[in-house]
């Protein structure tokens, strides 16, 4: 049987039905990891003991009729999310050794369903970056082209979702680092409206963008999960208190009548043709299920980049301040002082973009910087929230590219930082604001998946998985996987 | 906005990150070129904008004050590079330092 | 013209104060004094990757109880800041502390010096987390981080420079110990670093307007040496610029041993904190009903307490001010009060004889030998007149030492009172009888020798034989 290309719901049936066990499915797994992985690098760790353990147990509360609502469903952790005694290390050579010692509330939820965790995903260190280059254990490839990148920062959770070494994973999106991935490697990505899914045990890279999410083959396997990791928890402040949102009842209903927003400021951005092609494409579909479209301006949209790259630095030159060589991680040899052992252990621990990024972010926060910079961003970003919310009195979602084109060649953006930073101009507007996004793959050029990207308003993911699942029964893109 | 030597040292130093002085040159040109991606704000008219630092308008919840944490030392401290009797060693801190 | 009528010292202080809750300000972990090192350091503590603060309600209650009792502003929303620098001590490498938006802001502070009354103005104060702590011995060049104090709440009360000599600073900062201790929100025990003391100190010539170049020194653990402290300083400053030399901005240490400050060794760059809003927390909308309902739970404070005493119990001013300056004291009194003696025995037994002990022994009335029980329980036996008040002394002397009550010393020593008629007739019938010269004089018109006759009589009784009725006795026996 290729249980690789089972939905999830269909596994369950499997499961429910007796027509193989979690643990086949979970072997069947680990025996495609174990296969192709060494070509991909998407793990960083692979915990075949544990997940044997958790598909036996599955396989028990199976047979005692007492199955948790996803049980014995194997997926991946992007190796962001604290695992109790399992190696976390966030990509990067700080933590390359680092246990955690308790667990993320993702992890815990998901394990409460009954989830069988097959490994911790590669990533970009500290989710910085947006081709999975930057990680400590090496560049992630993209399965449907290896000298190509699967997009980052989540590359590790989409290349082995698109390669079927997991078939769902868990990934997160500061700027983009769960759609812009899912464009470049096929897959259906969503980034929940802010404070969804709790952050509490999800390692932090910039806290007020920072949000957990899932990269998956369809709508209703990413809404299956997500629905799943998501409500309220007392862990972490900025939690919106409001029970897991129903993403499952309403995902069938036709989106007629329904509208969807065109940002003429991203359309007047210069894509490639093929990119154009694609959304026009898109955008016929749409029209064809009864969709009305409507021209939107969202006039300091062009702000995002910049106030992204002071924000996101600024938070980050802080969060990373605890990788200091005393309690935990990396520390430097024969430290002769103090200041010796914090210098160095940072020199020598995080890599050249996470360093970049902490600078830049010590810069705009020094005395005589601030109010240029980081009050200044933060008062541009209240401008970006009131587009967008102008924006929403009028239509139920927004339609754009998710990133400027397809995957690139590993390579060919790591001596250029601002080169790189472009890959998520589209993503990074919905994390400032806090909006939910997704991706999903509407089109491919020279064998490389392309996305598209739907923003909705605060709280509606709802409406989001329903517009893509509408589009998803209706067209294939989301059924194209690469041949290994 | 031309970074000086002085201030890349400065902030390196603030970062607690020892920077080589070797690549001085192309990690200033690096930083130089994102400053410089920073002066398209100035076009924004934020006169009289309201400072958003967060996604969420909410208020902070709170906890009721109430032990819940157990002694973990043990657990915690597997991960620690030196320990002794329960402490965490660094080099010698001067005390009276600023 | 002595230095001291031309310069004028500029003074400002910053108080920290620990509160007292069972847990931290952002984890559950508790604050208990005196634990092994990192026991009661949980993940937060630690700042292990991932982990969230989640705010404390009990510091809300306490810090709005603080503001109300500095007649000042409780700001809502009130806004979480990151201060960030590295020190070993602070695990997430920035402290979680407020600055625009302090939960208490613009208040003041009335206070008592032999000069008279005077207003302090109280800027702010604000929230933020303690540092763990660095211990420095025995271990060959290293030093030791313990982080069980990481994240025990502070609340930080910056005073304006409004404070003119170190007599003022001290009766602020024990106006401000004496609140803290009344809201019951912090022990406020100096030398165990409950409560911490910085002093801004500048002078400038006395008329001029613009403030002189300060210093702010710390580690200052006791009244006393916030004094000594402030006093050095002065000196030292106006000592440097009557030298033509200028005062440097710095942080400087006081030295107690040597009742001396000195610079804290600086480093090649000035500390730049680079607070920015806390984006783990969101700012704190206080609600309307929450304040409220904290202020009509806050204790009395030293003012009204003054108030009631005086009214309630009949009090001149003295005693009620002296009793109520001490919120421990004030307790204490009420205590015994509560034996149903006469307030006014009472507050002379506690300013009396039960401070003149504590004094003689160094002790703080919590530690006192004699509980309020104990001297509830000796009024009363003076006021049913088991014993005289002159007894009671004694009987108090020994209570102090041997920890035993009134009644079993009493029984002890047998100094029970003589109350009975008959008993004192016939300790009078001796009296007389042994001086039949003194009587021939006395009923011969030498009214004075009454006093001898009761001199005789209390001391035939041991002291013991009731004055009142020994006075009332005689007087008919000697009249026969």
């Amino acid at each position: 049987m290729d249980l690789h290309k089972f939905s999830i719901s269909q596994l369950l049936d499997g499961l429910k039905n007796k027509q193989f066990s979690s643990t086949e499915l979970t072997k069947h797994y680990l025996k495609r990891i174990s296969k192709h992985d060494d070509d991909l690098n998407s793990y960083i760790s692979v915990t075949e003991d544990l997940a044997l353990k958790q598909a036996d147990a599955a396989d028990k509360r199976y047979h005692d009729d007492k199955a948790l609502p996803l049980d014995g469903i194997p997926l991946a952790h992007k190796d962001i999310f604290c695992t109790k005694g399992v190696l976390t290390t966030c990509g990067s050579k700080m933590l390359a050794n680092f246990e955690a010692p308790y667990s993320s509330t993702v992890y815990e939820r998901l394990n409460s369903k009954g989830m069988v965790m097959l490994g911790k995903t590669n990533m970009d260190e500290f989710a910085m970056g947006s081709s999975n280059e930057t990680s400590y254990f090496g560049p992630v490839k993209n399965p449907w082209n290896l000298r190509n990148v699967p997009g980052g920062s989540s590359g590790g959770s989409a290349a082995c979702v698109s390669a079927e070494l997991a078939p769902v994973a868990t990934a997160t999106d500061t700027g983009g680092s769960i759609r812009q991935p899912a464009s470049l490697c096929g897959l259906t990505g969503i980034k929940p409206t802010y404070g969804r899914v709790s952050r509490f045990g999800m390692i932090a890279f910039a806290s007020s963008l920072d949000q957990g999410g899932v990269l998956s083959r369809s709508a209703e396997d990413a809404a299956l999960v997500l629905e799943a990791m998501s409500g309220h928890d007392p862990k972490d402040s900025t939690s919106l208190n409001y029970e897991a949102p129903d993403l499952i009842s309403d995902i069938n209903k036709p989106i007629k009548g329904m509208k969807i927003g065109l940002p003429k400021e991203f359309f007047e951005k210069e894509m490639p043709e093929y990119s154009q092609k694609s959304i026009q494409q898109a955008i016929e579909v749409y029209k064809n299920l009864g969709a009305e479209f409507v021209e939107i301006s969202l006039r300091n949209i062009n702000l995002s980049l910049p106030i992204y790259y002071i924000i996101a630095p600024a938070e980050c030159s802080a969060n990373l301040s605890r990788y200091d060589g005393v309690r935990y991680g990396y520390r430097c040899n024969d430290p002769k002082d103090i200041d010796d052992l914090f210098m160095r252990t940072r020199e020598e621990g995080f890599g050249a973009e996470v360093k970049r990024r902490i600078l830049i972010g010590t810069y705009v926060l020094s005395a005589g910087y601030y109010d240029a910079y980081y009050l200044k961003a933060q008062k541009c970003r209240r401008l970006v929230a009131n587009d967008f919310l102008e924006a929403f009195e009028k239509v139920d979602v927004i339609l754009s590219p998710t990133t400027p084109g397809t995957s690139f060649k590993a390579g060919e953006k790591t001596n250029n930082p601002l080169e790189m930073y472009l890959q998520d101009i589209f993503t990074i507007p919905a994390n400032l604001v806090g909006l939910p996004g997704l991706s999903i793959p509407c089109g491919e050029h020279e064998g490389l998946p392309l996305g598209m990207q739907l923003i909705g308003n605060s709280l509606e993911e709802a409406k989001l998985l329903q517009f893509a699942h509408s589009y998803q029964l209706n067209t294939d893109w989301h059924k194209n996987m690469p041949n290994l | 906005m031309a970074l000086t030597d002085k201030e890349l040292k400065e902030i390196a130093y603030l970062a607690r990150i020892n920077v080589n002085q070797n690549i001085f040159p192309s990690l200033k040109k690096e930083l130089q070129d994102i400053l410089a991606l920073f002066d398209e704000l100035n076009n924004a008219d934020t006169s009289d904008i309201e400072a958003m630092s967060h996604p969420l308008d909410l208020s902070q919840p709170t906890r009721e004050d109430q032990v819940t944490e157990v002694n973990e030392r043990e657990k915690l401290q597997k991960n620690a590079p030196l320990v002794k009797s329960g402490l965490f060693l660094v080099p010698k801190v001067i005390d009276g330092e600023d | 013209m002595n230095n001291k009528d031309i310069w004028e010292p500029v003074i400002g202080l910053e108080i920290h104060v620990q509160l007292s809750t069972k847990s931290k300000l952002f984890s559950g972990a508790s604050t208990d004094f005196g634990a092994l090192p990192n026991t009661q350091a949980c993940n937060i503590d630690l700042a292990l990757p991932g982990v969230l603060p989640v705010l404390n309600e009990e510091v809300l209650r306490m810090a709005i109880m603080l503001g109300k009792a500095l007649n000042a502003n409780i700001n809502s929303p009130t806004a979480f800041a990151r201060k960030n620098y590295f020190y070993p001590d602070s695990p997430k490498g920035y402290q979680i502390s407020q600055m625009d938006k302090p939960i208490v802001e613009d208040g003041y502070l009335d206070i008592e010096t032999s000069k008279g009354k005077k207003r302090i103005g109280v800027t702010r104060a604000h929230l933020e987390e303690d540092a763990g702590k660095s211990l420095h011995e025995d271990f060959e060049g290293f030093s030791g981080i313990d982080l069980n104090r990481a994240g025990t709440p502070l609340l930080e009360i910056v005073s304006e420079p409004d404070i003119a000599s170190p007599e003022e600073a001290v009766a602020y900062l024990k106006s401000i110990h004496s609140i803290i201790r009344y809201l019951d929100i912090s022990d406020g025990n100096m030398a165990e670093g409950s409560m911490r003391c910085d002093a801004n100190v500048s002078v400038r010539k006395k008329g001029e307007e613009i403030l002189g170049t300060r210093t702010e020194t710390k580690n200052v653990n006791s009244f006393r040496f916030v004094e000594k402290a402030i006093e050095y300083e002065i000196k030292r400053q106006i000592h440097q610029l009557e030298s033509g030399n200028t005062i440097t901005q710095e942080t400087r240490l006081y030295d107690s041993q040597n009742n001396t400050t000195r610079p804290m060794r600086s480093k090649e760059f000035a500390n730049d904190y680079r607070y920015f809003p806390e984006p783990d927390l969101l700012p704190v909308k206080l609600e309307k009903e929450f304040i409220e309902e904290v202020l009509t739970s806050m204790p009395e404070m030293p003012t009204q307490k003054k108030e009631r005493f005086s009214t309630q119990f009949n009090l001149n001013e003295y005693d009620a001010d002296l009793l109520s300056a001490d919120k421990d004291f004030a307790d204490f009194f009420e205590e015994v009060l509560k034996f149903s003696v006469s307030p006014k025995i009472a507050a002379n037994w506690i300013m009396g004889e039960l401070s003149a002990e504590l004094n003689k022994e160094n002790l703080n009335i919590k530690d006192t030998k004699v509980s309020s029980k104990m001297l509830g329980q000796l009024i009363s036996r003076i006021e049913d007149s088991t014993i005289s008040g002159k007894i009671a002394k004694d009987v108090f002397t020994k209570m102090w030492s041997t920890g035993k009550d009134v009644d079993t010393i009493i029984e002890e020593e047998g100094l029970k009172q003589v109350t009975d008629d008959k008993e004192i007739e016939s300790l009078i019938d001796e009296v007389i009888q042994n001086n039949p010269e003194q009587l021939k004089q006395y009923q011969s018109g030498k009214d004075r020798l009454f006093g001898f006759f009761v001199g005789q009589v209390m001391k035939v009784s041991k002291g013991k034989a009731n004055p009142q009725q020994v006075n009332d006795i005689l007087k008919v026996k000697l009249e026969k």
